[in-house]
């Protein structure tokens, strides 16, 4: 399934410690590479290469602005894994909403000709 | 049927290996376990209206067998089974989980999961039920979120909370 590799991907890249370092300082918005080395304390090599695992899966975004290359979050690659949390908790949730329906048949017949509505 | 109580299920993820599911039902204990725990009535909402239940055996004592299945409509089958570790009639289930339909190469003792269902008296006549998925390894947890993710799902999923605005 195309979905499936694109979620483990995602989920891989955004794995790696230093990488969720990453996306936590452009979470605050657009950085200049300088200066994710500077908020990392990482060698420019190292951050440029978490970069550009993240720019693979499409979780950050580059542009350039004069002789800069700034960096920010890209929300939608991050989606996949947001949407599997979102759909087991879904299955939980329609699951216990069903169970709603169970329990008020179980009071009622518990409560037998005394229940109250 | 609309209950006007309905409220979603609260999902987190204490460590890596771990899946939390909380829900509280406008229901005592003993009636939130015999819904979990009684097959004709586990017949009615473990299928989450996403097909048909095709099987629901339950041996509800400590080394006894369960088995649910469903079948959804383009034909999917998804099913679990497993054996009880630990009843305490309205208070707590402790059950082993096997998926059936594991990635090649993972074993049912690796797949497995072992889950613990808590009923809480939450007052008023209510019960809070916490579901822990306990997986025993990193395989079982990949398989279960269909995917090969690796540590620190909870740092990513908030990051993704300070996100998710952008999503939509």
């Amino acid at each position: 399934m195309a979905r499936a590799a694109t979620t483990a991907d995602a989920f891989n890249a955004i794995a790696e410690p230093r990488r969720r370092q990453i996306l936590d300082v452009l979470a605050d918005g657009e950085r200049p590479v300088n200066d994710l080395v500077r908020r990392l304390g990482l060698g420019q090599p190292q951050v440029s290469k978490h970069l550009r695992v993240l720019r693979e899966v499409g979780a950050v975004d580059v542009r350039s602005q004069g002789r800069e290359r700034l960096y920010r979050l890209n929300g939608r690659a991050l989606k996949p894994i947001h949407d599997w949390v979102k759909d087991y908790e879904q299955t939980w949730s329609d699951r216990f909403e069903l169970m709603d329906g169970v329990l008020e048949d179980l009071k009622q017949k518990e409560e037998g000709d005394d229940r109250d509505d | 049927m609309t209950v006007t109580t309905s409220q979603s299920a609260k999902l987190t993820l204490p460590t890596d290996e771990q899946i939390l599911i909380t829900r509280e039902f406008d229901a005592p204990r003993h009636l939130v376990f015999e819904a979990m725990t009684t097959p004709d009535l586990v017949r009615r909402w473990w299928h989450a209206k996403r097909g048909e239940v095709t099987a629901c055996e339950i041996d509800l004592r400590v080394g006894g067998k369960w088995r649910y299945a469903m079948v959804t409509p383009d034909g999917f089958e998804v099913a679990f089974h497993g054996d009880y570790v630990e009843i305490v009639p309205d208070e707590r289930i402790v059950t082993r989980e096997v998926y059936e339909g594991l990635p090649e190469g993972v074993t049912e003792e690796q797949g497995s999961t072992v889950n613990t269902a808590t009923f809480a008296d939450a007052g008023e006549g209510r019960t809070e039920l916490t579901l822990l998925i306990q997986a025993t390894s990193k395989a079982a947890r990949d398989a279960i979120i269909e995917s090969g993710m690796e540590d620190g799902l909870q740092d990513a999923l908030d990051l993704l909370e300070e996100t998710a605005s952008s999503l939509s």
